[in-house]
């Protein structure tokens, strides 16, 4: 028997063992939204914002492995998840958004809430499609959740007229689809495999550089086994952070713009480069002629289109982490590097990766409060100084998680990226590490919080600025701090070089404004507080709690490469 | 590192925006792409694109690696060290003629005919109007031929298409 299109998309979900759809209403997705309505399976969350959704349904996906769920309406709905559907495609982050669109006969007539979402996505989706008729629809559903979670995950859009909502047609979902252009690659070229693994081997002083792709293939433990293994030691990217624990001896640090002095100086004196899943973006390479001059470089990605893009490889190897390092672990031979390793050592001593502790509080301690507190919990960062501190300072042992916005950088990120973390996972501590800026960007997600009774930790880390971007002013600009200061108000002189006491007070009262949504907050101003805060947040089980932490304002990332110079040109003080 | 024309066939699932898919991978990443034609083939639901860009060698592994990415992107074959046989339909109209402007006309089209196809396909009192069938090179230089003999020209050109020789290494 024939039933309707709204009728297929809800089977269609439940079959896919969907629990949770992040949904905003409008005309368009009204018959969606009553089909969800009318059964129990499958919960609707009421966000906000839709792009604060689509963070949402991206931490829900990092924090439970299965794929963020959206349902938006058509025109503004749709064009406001535009942001997060970006971020999820940088970062590889399975989603798979449904928006409504006007009714077929409609479309191209600058209907009302009409837009051309499909163009608009199309150069930050895996997959997007407008269905144009109703027998396709089953399987344009079954596509698109294999494809946002195959291969290298990624976003899939898929619009949904709404004549094709109510019109009959199949009842059935297929529990198959056969897609001729799309074969994602599931085996590793053992001839490719083996050439890398012997570079590593005959290599004096190899290097392992892991990123995102490891912890997203889940393949840490085996990296780990495979770096114990052969005695060489690692670095990550921002987003490969946690692959190998933290504390591990052959752990050197994050590299790149600010990671830490003896991981970029071992990128840069290494004499072969073993990287697994990352792009070498530039944050990673830096000036691109100077990266990594003495190393050959393999480079393991999932993605054949990340290979020799930005760097020049010297062994490309196209595999899932996961199932290359498996076999990985298999050849792996026990390696003399122990003067390799003691010069790494030398390095670390020489420039250790630390802040001062003669001012008050500064986010480092922030940072080990944190790891004190919460060492089993999910954390979620916004962008920014605070996002870099985390990933500086954190150390995230095993069975603790980092969900950060990497690729895109976007502001606005955290503070609902926790939430939908929290939402697949209610039975793990997530904290989320915020800017006062950043926070400003999705804080209407306050009443997601509350009205879903979310125990997120949000930390602020209030340093009254837009701060890593005043890091840049203060370092390359002359101080010119130009609509960086977020006290600043119309009457303030035009040359400020700082806070003093003559300041407008800060807008808004963080901690007041929490409490009148009913969350949890207090203020933190010195050391000694931290702890107590951060015990106290973890003790609230049924609501959120804001922790204000104010930190000083000329606080910098350090060690810094400037945009563009070589990663050995560190500034370091 | 050298850059050069280069030669794509691709095909794709005949739908609607893939086209559009394409075109916007060649703008969004800053590829030269200086001709695209597309067609349905033999299959109802396949459409062959025939692509040529301007690009050095690192780049051009970047484009074909990038339409591969592409769900609606079935197949893409590297077209650029193949024997091939390509064409390009050009009309070439020359205006504001005498009638010993268009004796040259014909013995230009005389010659060009040669290795391809070229037809004087309509004419008037002033003007004649040349259909012309020949690599996009030959096309090239017809335009420029015309173009330094007379003073009134207008080209229209279709884009390149091109299939795998059978037997011949002629392009
Ligand atoms: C949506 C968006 N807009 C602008 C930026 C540029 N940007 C990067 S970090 C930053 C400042 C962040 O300030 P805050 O949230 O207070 O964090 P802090 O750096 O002070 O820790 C800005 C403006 C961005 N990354 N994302
Ligand atoms: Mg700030």
């Amino acid at each position: 028997m024939d039933i309707t299109g709204r009728k297929l998309f809800v089977k269609a979900l439940q079959e896919e063992g969907v629990d949770t759809v992040f949904a905003y209403p409008g005309g368009m997705v009204t018959d969606l939204v009553d089909e969800l309505y009318r059964q129990e399976q499958i919960r609707m969350v009421l966000p906000r914002h839709e792009q604060a959704l689509v963070h949402e349904a991206e931490g829900y996906a990092r924090a439970t492995g299965k794929p963020g769920v959206c349902l938006v309406t058509s025109g503004p709905g749709a064009t406001n998840t535009i942001t997060g559907i970006a971020d999820a495609h940088y970062d590889s982050i399975p989603l798979v958004v449904f928006t409504g669109q006007v009714p077929q006969h409609l479309i191209g007539n600058d209907a009302f809430q009409e837009v051309d979402i499909v163009g608009m996505t199309r150069s930050i989706t895996k997959y997007c499609v407008t269905v144009r008729d109703r027998r396709e629809l089953g399987r344009i559903i079954k596509m698109a959740f294999y494809i946002a979670q195959s291969g290298k995950p990624g976003p899939v859009l898929i619009d949904i007229p709404k004549d094709i909502q109510l019109q009959a047609g199949p009842a059935n979902y297929p529990e198959h689809v056969e897609i001729r252009g799309y074969k994602p690659n599931e085996t590793v070229h053992i001839g490719q495999l083996k050439k890398a693994y012997k570079m590593l081997r005959q290599a004096k002083q190899p290097l392992i550089l892991a990123g995102g792709g490891v912890n997203i293939a889940g393949a840490g433990d085996k990296l780990t086994a495979f770096a114990e293994k052969m005695k060489v030691p690692v670095v990550t990217t921002i987003m490969g952070k946690g692959a190998i624990p933290t504390d591990h001896p052959l752990y050197i640090g994050n590299s790149g713009m600010h990671g830490c002095y003896a991981a970029n100086k071992a990128v840069s004196e290494c004499d072969v480069l073993f990287s697994i899943g990352t792009r070498f973006n530039d944050r990673i390479t830096g000036d691109l002629n100077e990266f990594a001059p003495k190393a050959k470089i393999v480079h393991l990605d999932i993605d054949a289109a990340s290979i020799s893009r930005n760097v020049v490889v010297d062994v490309p190897v196209v595999s899932d982490a996961n199932i290359a390092l498996e076999r990985l672990v298999e050849y792996a031979e026990p390696k003399h590097t122990e003067k390799w390793l003691e010069r790494i050592a030398a390095w670390k001593e020489q420039n250790p990766l630390a802040m001062r502790r003669d001012k008050g509080m500064s986010p480092q301690m922030i940072m080990e409060g944190i790891d004190r507190v919460f060492p089993q919990a999910i954390i979620v960062t916004d962008v920014g100084q605070h996002q870099m501190w985390a990933t500086q300072y954190l150390s995230l042992p095993k069975g603790s998680k980092l969900i950060t916005s990497g690729g895109l950088g976007t502001m606005g990120f955290g503070f609902p990226a926790a939430l939908g973390a929290q939402i697949g996972d209610r039975s793990r501590d997530v904290v989320c590490i915020t800017g006062d800026g950043g926070m400003q960007m999705n804080m209407q997600e306050m009443a997601t919080a509350i009205t879903e009774g979310l125990p997120v930790v949000v930390c602020i880390l209030n340093n009254q600025y837009l701060g890593m971007v005043r890091q840049m002013q203060q370092l390359f600009y002359g101080k010119r701090y130009g609509i960086t200061c977020l006290r600043r108000n119309k009457d303030c002189p035009n040359n400020c070089k700082g806070p003093g006491k003559d300041c407008p007070p800060y807008v808004p009262d963080f901690v007041n404004w929490a409490k009148s949504y009913g969350a949890a907050a207090v203020r933190v101003s010195g050391e000694s507080q931290i702890v107590e805060a951060l015990e106290a947040a973890k003790a609230e089980k049924s609501r959120a709690t804001v922790i204000e932490f104010m930190i000083a304002s000329d606080e910098l990332v350090l060690p810094m490469v400037k945009g563009g110079n070589p990663m050995s040109e560190m500034i370091l003080k | 590192m050298e850059m050069k024309n280069r030669w794509i066939a691709l095909y794709v699932e005949n739908q609607v925006g893939v086209l559009a898919k394409v075109s916007g991978l060649f703008s969004g990443k800053s590829y030269n792409l200086q001709s695209l034609t597309v067609g349905t083939t033999e299959h109802e639901d396949v459409s062959r694109m025939t692509i040529c860009v301007t690009s050095d060698d690192v780049t051009f592994e970047q484009i074909k690696k990038q339409l591969n990415c592409m769900v609606e992107v079935i197949k893409v074959m590297d077209l650029t060290n193949v024997p091939l046989h390509m064409k390009e339909i050009l009309f070439a109209k020359v205006r504001n003629v005498d009638q010993e402007q268009k004796e040259e006309v014909f013995r230009i089209a005389e010659v060009f005919d040669q290795g391809g196809y070229v037809r004087v396909t309509d004419i008037g009192p002033e003007s004649v109007l040349l259909e012309c069938m020949l690599t996009e090179r030959r096309n090239n230089e017809l335009i420029a031929l015309l173009r330094s003999r007379f003073r009134q020209i207008e080209v229209v050109r279709g884009g390149a298409v091109a299939v795998e020789a059978i037997s011949t290494t002629c392009r």
